[in-house]
């Protein structure tokens, strides 16, 4: 059934290592000089020799390309310049704290993106579609960061009822865990409802335009099993596509709303890492963001087969 | 149809309901202060550290040999007293007894030696630039050390009251190695606990501290919110109960709300514009080869009107390195003020054709662009054509290295001691003279500023110098920033020191 699978895990290595040198070559084209980002208004040029010597920025770049595949190689990801902290640490921190804000964002898209785009094909026309669509383009159009601060206007300023940002682990405390992230998830996973409700529309309008669909219902069956049972099915495999690009996107960081919220994530690692050329960190975050990217587009696949038994064989 | 969904819509009401009730709970005990910052600090080793926010940090975990008072006079801390030598190349230092480091090692002339050798020998240590005139660190007994200098230094002291003056503990440092700053170990009034990059670093109150009556609050957590937006609002909604670096924009609406208070000072350093007169080809422009038309670039901008249009006159206009708070600034060298026709006649002057293209290379952010549009008014009246280039603050650092422009927009967050914000900008090869202004009287003028050893002598010779920089050297100053905090009204004994460097002790939560 999943004899693809193999094939597909074998193709991850040369693709992986094609975003290795893709990651490497185009941070170089980054201007700015990472140890004079380092040494900011401490410029005493022995250090600033010694900060290149230390992290091999002297070398030519396919040395330097070498040294570092080899290391993630054997299992280091190298130090971040800045904190001096090593960059599996970094990432190891992170992940847990984009993970459960990506998660969160996603079931927050999925209530209401998936309900809403069922509603509004099965009523189409009605007050229920136009609504939908007006919450679609509302989701569409409305930047993340401005949703953001306006959100921590109302809910924090002004009523006070969550904080107005930062991050709380759950197993330190779970309701200053969702009181940090569920404005952000929110502000995240509006976007992607607008996106899911459109593509759930257009799909189960096609759904419940085909002959199976009219066959259900010449057989009798009742109107909730023929949406939910029959057209619902099959017009999910786009949406399961779409939703694990968008997961795969929210699990690369959210650099916009992570800024706003100061939640402590991918995005706002990675973007505080492009400005102080902190490269050992870049490369580590993007070369572990894509990996994960890769293996969630496995799995959409892998869940097409669960969904659609005709692509079973 | 007669099937049913439900009401999808009143359930989620229903569950953001339940979430808001059960989130509404969890207000923090108040014997925390949270603390705003800009920025996350870099590594938190005070050998190794580079940031101006890592040293907002380290005013509460590592304390000096010496600091300074408001009124940027130099008192001690760890140490006790100093004593210079008549030739002025030995420095004798009395410590303080009874003090421990936040792992119960005594402080003393052994770990006084230890964290100065330290600050001197260790690779990629960004302190010994800034006391490499200490040739070597002698104990004399428990409690004294003696600094033997290679030449005598005035700027030194002052060296102490920053980083360079930090203590370490010589066990937690030998331990930890270049790992000491992920868990630093000093003697300040507060102990290091946890630090996660970008949210926060937590510190908590050292019982054993030598001054521990001072020290009332138990925990602080430093956290880094870079949008000042955002900042604010967790100020507002009670998130935090202390910011620092307020924007000038936002000051009214501090004042006007009755539950938050404003703090001011003025800052050490300077904002200017650095002229490449030497750099590379592109000094090869009339701004940088003709003193003339440096004057008349200076004349046609009015410092006032920059400051009243962009910083609703916060800040304080000069044309000098140092502020005018400090016993070095100069009264004989006044601001000039704008003069259009003066400025237009030194043109006709010096023979160059205008309009007068200038290439304007200014950091990406909100104000200093306004400030350069405002500029590029006001000198095109004069004859001059500045090309505003916004660089992204990284790529800017290269290309003034490179010589890659004919005037750069600069800020300087300062030091104590003058000779730290004008010897690296102003001597010939100075780390920092970007526009490679190079002239041997002004050299030698300010090298003796270093050496000499009295008020008197040292003034004199800063104004000597100054007659030669002011009117054909590398740097125009405009304004010192006025260094704005917020806090909440709950924050009692919070004052602005010059540095700008959030001081711990004294301040008490009510």
């Amino acid at each position: 059934m999943l004899k693809f699978l193999p094939r597909r895990l074998l193709q991850l290595v040369p693709t992986l290592f094609l975003v290795s040198v893709l990651i490497f070559g185009l941070q170089q084209l980054l201007p700015g000089d990472p140890a004079l980002v380092m040494a900011g208004e401490e410029r005493d040029p022995a250090v600033i020799e010694q900060i290149r010597r230390q992290y091999r920025l002297d070398q030519p770049l396919p040395m330097q390309y070498l040294h570092w595949i080899g290391n993630v190689l054997s299992g280091d990801l190298g130090e971040s310049m800045r904190i001096k902290q090593p960059v599996s640490e970094l990432i190891t921190a992170k992940l847990p704290v984009t993970v459960q804000l990506a998660t969160m964002a996603m079931v927050f898209a999925l209530l209401i993106g998936i309900p809403a785009g069922i509603l509004s094909a099965v009523k189409r026309g009605s007050a229920w579609d136009v609504g939908a669509n007006v919450f679609a383009l509302w989701g569409l159009s409305t930047p993340n960061f401005w949703l953001g601060i306006m959100l921590i206007f109302l809910f924090s300023v002004k009523l006070g009822w969550l904080p107005a940002s930062g991050f709380v682990s759950p197993f330190e405390d779970w309701r200053q865990s969702l009181a940090t992230t569920v404005m952000p998830a929110f502000v995240l996973g509006n976007a992607i409802a607008a996106v899911l409700m459109r593509h759930m529309r257009s799909a189960m309008l096609q759904a419940m335009g085909s002959d199976y669909v009219r066959t259900a219902r010449a057989k009798g069956l009742v109107e909730k099993t023929v949406v939910l049972k029959h057209a619902l099915r099959n017009a999910l495999t786009p949406v399961i596509t779409l939703g694990a690009l968008e997961f795969g996107t929210l699990l690369s960081g959210a650099v916009l709303t992570e800024q706003v919220f100061s939640i402590p994530g991918f995005g706002k690692l990675i973007v505080d890492a492009v400005f102080n050329r902190d490269y050992a960190v870049v490369q580590g975050v993007v070369l572990v963001t894509a990996t994960v990217y890769i293996l969630l587009n496995l799995l959409a696949d892998v869940l097409y087969v669960l969904v659609n038994p005709r692509l079973r064989d | 149809m007669n099937f049913k969904y439900g009401r999808p819509s009143a359930r989620l009401a229903a569950l953001a309901l339940a979430l808001g009730l059960a989130l509404a709970g969890g207000a923090q005990a108040q014997s925390t202060l949270r603390i705003g910052l800009a920025e996350d600090p870099d590594v938190l080793d005070p050998t190794l550290a580079r940031t101006y926010v890592g040293r907002i940090v380290f005013a509460s975990i590592c304390d000096k040999l010496f600091d300074i008072d408001e009124k940027l006079n130099v008192v001690p801390q760890l140490a006790l007293s100093q004593q210079v030598s008549p030739d002025g190349k030995a420095v004798t230092i009395k410590l303080r007894p009874g003090v421990k480091f936040h792992d119960g090692e005594p402080f003393d002339a052994e770990a006084a030696k230890f964290s100065l050798d330290r600050h001197l020998t260790m690779q990629g240590s960004f302190r010994r630039a800034e006391i490499n005139q200490v040739d070597r660190v002698e104990v004399v007994d428990p409690l004294t050390i003696r600094l033997q200098l290679k030449s005598p230094f005035s700027p030194l002291i002052a060296q102490l009251t920053d980083r360079a003056g930090m203590m370490v503990s010589p066990k937690a440092a030998k331990a930890a190695g270049d790992k000491f700053g992920t868990a630093p170990v000093c003697a300040g009034p507060y102990k290091f606990v946890e630090r996660v990059p970008q949210d926060r670093i937590v510190v908590e109150r050292f019982k054993d501290y030598w001054d521990a009556r001072r020290v009332t609050i138990e925990r602080i957590v430093y956290r880094p919110i870079q949008d000042s937006t955002v900042r604010l609002a967790n100020l507002k909604s009670g998130q935090l109960d202390l910011l620092e670096r307020l924007l000038a924009t936002d000051v009214d609406e501090v004042k006007k709300d009755s539950k938050l208070r404003l703090a001011t000072g003025t800052e050490l350093g300077y904002q200017g514009l650095t002229i490449n007169v030497a750099n590379g080809e592109k000094a090869n422009n009339p701004l940088g080869k003709n003193a003339k038309v440096r004057q008349a670039f200076e004349l046609a901008l009015d410092r006032e009107t920059i400051n009243k249009v962009v910083f609703n006159g916060l800040q304080k206009v000069d044309n000098q390195w140092v502020p005018q708070a400090s016993p070095f600034h100069m009264d004989k060298f006044p601001t000039p003020k704008r003069d259009l026709a003066k400025a237009r006649t030194l043109i006709k002057e010096s023979g160059v054709a205008t309009p007068i293209a200038i290439d304007f290379m200014v950091p990406n952010n909100p104000e200093s662009r306004a400030v350069a549009e405002v500029m590029q008014a006001m000198t095109a009246e004069a004859g001059f054509d500045l090309k505003i280039r916004v660089t992204e603050f990284a790529t800017s650092l290269n290309e003034a290295e490179k010589g890659n422009f004919h005037l750069y927009f600069l800020a300087w967050s300062g030091r104590t001691d003058p000779d730290g914000n004008i010897f690296s900008f102003a001597s010939c090869g100075g780390p920092l003279n970007y526009g490679k202004f190079c002239d041997k009287k002004v050299d030698e003028l300010l090298t003796q500023a270093r050496t000499a050893t009295t008020f008197s002598v040292r003034k004199t010779l800063y104004e000597q110098a100054a007659a030669e920089i002011l009117p054909r050297g590398g740097v125009i100053y405009l304004y010192h920033r006025t260094l704005l905090f917020a806090h909440s009204p709950k924050l009692a004994g919070f004052k602005v020191m010059p540095d700008g460097l959030i001081r711990v002790t004294d301040l008490k939560l009510q």
